[in-house]
C-alpha cells in the first residue's frame, strides 16, 4: 500500500509508561534525533518522585513530552498530538492533556485485568468506546517485541525491556526520522553487552518496519528543519547547560572551579555533570550535607577558586546561615538553586518559582545578594557564566535561580565562540603596600588576597569588621557604614547589567512582565495574541536583584502590568514594594509550567477580550 | 617505611613573635586558651611552613577567636562549620597547611557531622579541640563533654546526658592521628602540636582546657602538683603504662579490661604492664585506653593514642585530577562544547 507523507509545521508527542519502562530514555532519543535533523525543540520530562513506584499504578506513570518544529519554538507544547501509552495507567493519566483528535498508540498487551484495575478502569477503554474521539492505534507491543527478539540469548524480562525501542521505532517511521542516530547511541552505550545491544537495535528496527508494512498506519508526517540562525548547535538540558556555563566561566577567569554540593532533586545533575570534568581541574566535593556544601565552597573562595554550590529549595534554606557569612566576608560565591515545589519536601520532581523571596530575604540580618534567573534550558549556560562573572567581579554571593522545568527540559544551544562570551578578568591582590582587607575600589569592591600571598596575611570572619581595616569592630556607626556598603555594592551591580528590553511597543496598554522559566510560554502567547490582532508588550527579567535600572521607568510607561508566576505573587510583591506600581497577577501552583493558552487567555481577558477591530 | 611527614623548607628561622598578630587577646584572665595560644606560637616556627602558607580556621566559641591572634591567614567562620570550611580550603589549595581551632560544643555538637566526615575522609587538617566541658561564650550551659549529672545554668538539676568521649569518636570516625594534652602541661602540649604539624592526614588533639569562669577546676586533679601523678598517665611509644608519684602503679590487661596494679605488692612487676604502641593500626588499643576516662579511679591518658598512615583525601583528589588530565589532555572550551548530539545550521 502506498503511504503518503504529509508535511506539518510542528508536533508535540508524549511518551508515557511505568517509571521502569524507559520513557525518559525513549523521549530523549527522539529529541536528539529531531535536534540533529535541525528541528527546533522543547522538552518536558515529567516523572514521579519515587524511583520505581508500583508497576502499573497511576502514581508510577512517567512521561516525556517533546515539541519539535520547523519554526522557532519556546515551549514543550501545550497539548500532545500523539501519546504513546505503554499501559492503562499511562493512558488514564495523560488522556486529559491531549489535543482533540489526537493519535494514541497503546500497548494492548498491557491492558489486562490487573493493569486495568490498577489504573481504576472498570471496563477496558480500548473496547468500551470511550476513546472514540481519538485516533487509537492498538499495537501488541510486548508480543511483537518478543517475536522480533526470538533467537537472542536474553531472559524474557530483559527482552521485555526492549519494547520501548519498538515503540520508538514506530514513532521514527511515523515522523520520517532515521533510526541510525539511536543505533549509534546504543552501540556506544552497550559496547560491553552485545546481546542487549543486538536486542535493542532489533526492537528498534522491528518497530520501524512494523510502521512500514502494516496497514494500520496510512500516513507519515514530516517536520522540516527549523530556520535557526547559522551555527553549531547541541541539545542541552538546563542542568547540563549550567554545568557547562560554570566550566566556561572557569576557563574565562583562569580560576579553578570548585563545587561543594549535596545531592538533591532536581539539582543533582549539576554535581554529576561537573564531576566528569577532572580534565578541566574541576573539583566537585560531594559534601556530608547542604551546609558543608556551601561552607566548603566558601573555604575554596577564600583560597581563590571560582566557588559554586548547587541545591534546591530545602537545601537553600540550610545554606542560608553560611550565605550570610559569604555576605559578611565579601567572598565571591555562586549558589545555584534549582527550584522545586515546596514548602518542605513538597514536590521534588515538579517545578515552581517559589524561592524568589527566600533568595531575596531568607537570611538573618541585612544580607543582600545578587539574584539572577535563567529563562530557558539553554539560557542556564549564559546565566551561569554571568553569575560567576558578577560574583568574581564584585566579590559578592550570587544566587542563580533555575527550576525543575528548566533543569530537566532541553532545547538547542547555539554554541557561542569563546571570544563572544564576556571577559572575566580577575586580579588577586599581591602588593603589600597600602593593603587592607576591606579597602574598597570605586564600586566598593574589596581586594581578594588569597592564602599563600606573602605579606597579606589577614583574618576574615563573621563578626562585624572595621571599615577599610578589617579588624573586629562593635562600633555603632561602623556597623551602619558596613551595612550600607554591602547594600550599595550589590546595587552597583546595576552598572554591569543590561537595561531591560521590551518586545513590542515601548509604552501602551499592557506590559507582560516575566522572570525565569515563564519566558517561553509567555513569548509564544504574545506571538499568538498578536496574530489574533491584540497588542501587548513583553519584558523578561533575568536580573532580579538589583533590577535593571530602567525597570521603574518602563513600568510607568504602561497602563497595566500582567505578571505570570509559578508562585502566589513573589515578583509581584517585589515590584509593588519597590516601585509602588500595582500589577495584575497570574499565578499557577500545580508543579507544572504555564501552558501557552493559559497566558494567552489571561492577556486577552486583561485587554478586555477585544482586539479593538 | 612509608613517610607520613609533610616536607617544606622555611627560608629563615621564624620565632614565636612572627606568629603573633597585633590584636589584643581578649580571653578572660586565667583562661587556659592563653597557654594553648602561646604553645602554638612557640611551635609554629617548627611546622616547616612559610607564614603565608598557614591558615587557621575556626568556628564559634571562646576557642574560635584563636585565628585573630595568629599572624597567619585566618578564618573565623560560623558555629560548627570550621571543619567544612577548612576542608574547602585544603581541597582547593593543598599547598596550604590548614589548622582548625575549635571547642567541644563547636566541634562535637553543632559541628559533629562535619567533624566525623573530615575524619572519615582523612582530610589533611590539624584539629585542636579545646575541651573545657562547658559552653563558655554563651555563659555556662553544659556541653556534649560535660560529665553526667553536671549542674550548669541550663541543667539546674544536673544533666541527664551521657558525654561524648572525643578520642573514641575521632578514632572510630577515621582520624589518623589522635592525641590528648593539657593546657597546663606546656612541654607536652608543644610536643603534641609539633607532632600533629608533621602528620599527613587528619590530626586531632583534644586539649583539656580550664575555663575559670564557668567550669573552674574541671581538670585540676590532672594539673595540680599534688594530684597530677595519680590522675594522669603519659602514653609513650614502646613504654609500659605506669603512673603515680613514685611510678609505683601500672596498668595491665585482664582479657580486654584494664586493671590497676600495685608495682610494689610483690606480686606484680613492670613486666605485667601493658606496653603502648602508638603506631598500631588496630584501633582496639585506642578504645581500651580512651575508656580510662570513663572508668572511676583510672588515670587520664595524655599523649598520642594512635598515629598511622592512610592516603589523604586532598592528595587522592589531586592525583585523580592529574591522572584524568594525563589520560584526556587538558580541557579546552572547544572540547567542552563538543557533544555527540551536535549539528550544524548553515
Ligand atoms: S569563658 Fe571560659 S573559656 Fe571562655 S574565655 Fe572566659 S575563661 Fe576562657
Amino acid at each position: 500500500m502506498e503511504k503518503t507523507v504529509q508535511v506539518v509545521e510542528d508536533v508535540t508527542v508524549r511518551f508515557a509508561g511505568d517509571s521502569g519502562d524507559g520513557m525518559q530514555l525513549t523521549g530523549s532519543q527522539f529529541t536528539d534525533t529531531a535536534a540533529i535533523l535541525g528541528n527546533d525543540i522543547g522538552t518536558l520530562p515529567d516523572f514521579p518522585a519515587e524511583i520505581r513506584a508500583p508497576a502499573g499504578s497511576l502514581a508510577g506513570v512517567s512521561g516525556y513530552q517533546l515539541h519539535f518544529s520547523s519554526s522557532d519554538i519556546q515551549t514543550p507544547g501545550d497539548s500532545p498530538d500523539v501519546l504513546v501509552a505503554m499501559n492503562p495507567a499511562a493512558l488514564k493519566v495523560n488522556l486529559k492533556d491531549l489535543k482533540p483528535n489526537a493519535t494514541v498508540i497503546v500497548n494492548t498487551n498491557a491492558f489486562d485485568a490487573k493493569n486495568l484495575r490498577l489504573a481504576n478502569y472498570d471496563t477496558n477503554p480500548l473496547e468500551d468506546g470511550s476513546l472514540s474521539a481519538y485516533n487509537v492505534i492498538s499495537v501488541e507491543l510486548t508480543k511483537l517485541t518478543m517475536t522480533a527478539l526470538e533467537g537472542i540469548d536474553l531472559s524474557i524480562k530483559d527482552k521485555d525491556k526492549c519494547k520501548n525501542f519498538f515503540a520508538l521505532g514506530i514513532m521514527y517511521w511515523m515522523y520520517n526520522r532515521p533510526i541510525d542516530i539511536t543505533d549509534k547511541w546504543l552501540e556506544s552505550k552497550f559496547k560491553k553487552k552485545p546481546e542487549v545491544l543486538a536486542a535493542n537495535k532489533k526492537a528498534l528496527q522491528a518497530g520501524y518496519n512494523y510502521g512500514e508494512t502494516t496497514e494500520i498506519f496510512t500516513t507519515r508526517y514530516d517536520v522540516k528543519p527549523a530556520k535557526l540562525p547559522a551555527g553549531t548547535y547541541r541539545n542541552v538540558s538546563g542542568n547540563e547547560a549550567a554545568a557547562l556555563g560554570f566550566i566556561t566561566a572557569s576557563l574565562k577567569s583562569g580560576l579553578p572551579l570548585f563545587l561543594g554540593s549535596y545531592p538533591i532533586t532536581p539539582a543533582s545533575e549539576i554535581l554529576q555533570e561537573l564531576s566528569k570534568y577532572k580534565d578541566y581541574g574541576v573539583i566537585t566535593f560531594q559534601a556530608e550535607d547542604e551546609i558543608s556544601g556551601i561552607c566548603s565552597a566558601i573555604g575554596a573562595a577564600f583560597t581563590g577558586s571560582l566557588a559554586i554550590t548547587s541545591t534546591s529549595g530545602p537545601g537553600l534554606s540550610l545554606k542560608m546561615e553560611a550565605a550570610g557569612l559569604a555576605v559578611m566576608t565579601e567572598l565571591p560565591l555562586v549558589i545555584i538553586d534549582v527550584q522545586r515545589g515546596g514548602p518542605s519536601t513538597g514536590l521534588p520532581t515538579k517545578t515552581e518559582q517559589a524561592d524568589l523571596l527566600q533568595a531575596m530575604y531568607g537570611r538573618h540580618g541585612e544580607a543582600p545578594v545578587v539574584i539572577l534567573a535563567a529563562q530557558s534550558p539553554a539560557d542556564c549556560f549564559y546565566m551561569s557564566v554571568e553569575a560567576a562573572r558578577i560574583a568574581l567581579k564584585y566579590m559578592v554571593p550570587v544566587i542563580l535561580l533555575t527550576d525543575g522545568y528548566l533543569a530537566f527540559g532541553s532545547e538547542p544551544l547555539k554554541i557561542p565562540k569563546f571570544e563572544e562570551l564576556p571577559e572575566i578578568d580577575i586580579k588577586f591582590r599581591t602588593e603589600k603596600e597600602g593593603y587592607y582587607p576591606y579597602l574598597r575600589d570605586e564600586n566598593l569592591v574589596r581586594p581578594w588576597a588569597v592564602p599563600g600571598t606573602p605579606g597579606l596575611e589577614h583574618r576574615l570572619g563573621g563578626l562585624e569588621k572595621k571599615d577599610v581595616y578589617g579588624y573586629i569592630s562593635y562600633e555603632a556607626a561602623n556597623h551602619e557604614i558596613m551595612i550600607k556598603n554591602r547594600k550599595q555594592k550589590v546595587d552597583n551591580v546595576q552598572k554591569l547589567i543590561p537595561d531591560l528590553r521590551v518586545d513590542g511597543d515601548q509604552q501602551g496598554e499592557l506590559l507582560v512582565l516575566t522572570w525565569g522559566s515563564t519566558y517561553g510560554a509567555t513569548t509564544e502567547a504574545i506571538n499568538n495574541i498578536r496574530k489574533k490582532g491584540f497588542k501587548a508588550s513583553h519584558a523578561h527579567l533575568r536580573y532580579l536583584n538589583p533590577f535593571p535600572k530602567n525597570l521603574g521607568e518602563l513600568l510607568g510607561s504602561f497602563k497595566k502590568i500582567l505578571l505570570p508566576e509559578l508562585n502566589t505573587g513573589q515578583l509581584a510583591f517585589l515590584v509593588r514594594s519597590t516601585f509602588l506600581k500595582d500589577v495584575i497577577q497570574l499565578n499557577k501552583l500545580q508543579g507544572q509550567p504555564f501552558k501557552v493558552a493559559e497566558i494567552e487567555h489571561k492577556i486577552i481577558e486583561v485587554l478586555g477580550g477585544s482586539n479593538g477591530n | 617505611m612509608e613517610t607520613n611527614i609533610n616536607v617544606g623548607e622555611p627560608e629563615k628561622k621564624l620565632t614565636a613573635k612572627d606568629f603573633a598578630s597585633d590584636v589584643d587577646v581578649k580571653w578572660c584572665p586565667g583562661c587556659g586558651d592563653y597557654s594553648i595560644l602561646a604553645q602554638v606560637q612557640r611551635t609554629s616556627p617548627d611546622f616547616g611552613e612559610k607564614i603565608e602558607n598557614i591558615v587557621w580556621v575556626s568556628g564559634i566559641g571562646c576557642s574560635s577567636r584563636f585565628p585573630y591572634y595568629m599572624n597567619t591567614y585566618g578564618f573565623h567562620t560560623i558555629h560548627g562549620r570550621a571543619a567544612a570550611i577548612a576542608t574547602g580550603v585544603k581541597l582547593a589549595n593543598p599547598k596550604l597547611q590548614v589548622w582548625v581551632a575549635t571547642g567541644d560544643g563547636d566541634m562535637l555538637s553543632i559541628g559533629g557531622n562535619h567533624f566525623i566526615h573530615a575524619c572519615r575522609k582523612n582530610v589533611n587538617l590539624k584539629v585542636l579541640m579545646f575541651n573545657n566541658r562547658i559552653y563558655g561564650l554563651t555563659k555556662g550551659q553544659y556541653s556534649p563533654t560535660s560529665e553526667k549529672g553536671k549542674v550548669t545554668k541550663s541543667s539546674p538539676y544536673g544533666t541527664v546526658d551521657w558525654p561524648f568521649n572525643a578520642i573514641k569518636l575521632a578514632t572510630s570516625s577515621g582520624a589518623t592521628f589522635v592525641a590528648r594534652s593539657l593546657d597546663r602541661d606546656t612541654k607536652h602540649l608543644q610536643e603534641m602540636i609539633t607532632r600533629a604539624s608533621k602528620h599527613k592526614g587528619l590530626a586531632f588533639i583534644e586539649i583539656y582546657q580550664n575555663c575559670p569562669i564557668f567550669n573552674d577546676g574541671a581538670f585540676s586533679s590532672l594539673t595540680e602538683k599534688e594530684t597530677k601523678s595519680d590522675n594522669v598517665i603519659l602514653l609513650e611509644h614502646g613504654k609500659p603504662l605506669v603512673f603515680g608519684a613514685n611510678k609505683d602503679k601500672g596498668i595491665k590487661l585482664d582479657g580486654f579490661n584494664p586493671v590497676i596494679i600495685d608495682l610494689n605488692d610483690g606480686v606484680h612487676s613492670i613486666n605485667d604492664c601493658f606496653v603502648h604502641d602508638e603506631f598500631d593500626e588496630n584501633p582496639t588499643r585506642v578504645f581500651l585506653l580512651a575508656r580510662f576516662t570513663d572508668l572511676p579511679g583510672f588515670p587520664a591518658p595524655i599523649g598520642v593514642f594512635r598515629q598511622y598512615h592512610k592516603t589523604t583525601y586532598d592528595d587522592d583528589y589531586a592525583k585523580q585530577i592529574e591522572t584524568v588530565k594525563a589520560q584526556k589532555g587538558i580541557g579546552t572550551y572547544e572540547k567542552l562544547m563538543l557533544s555527540n548530539n551536535m549539528w550544524e545550521v548553515k
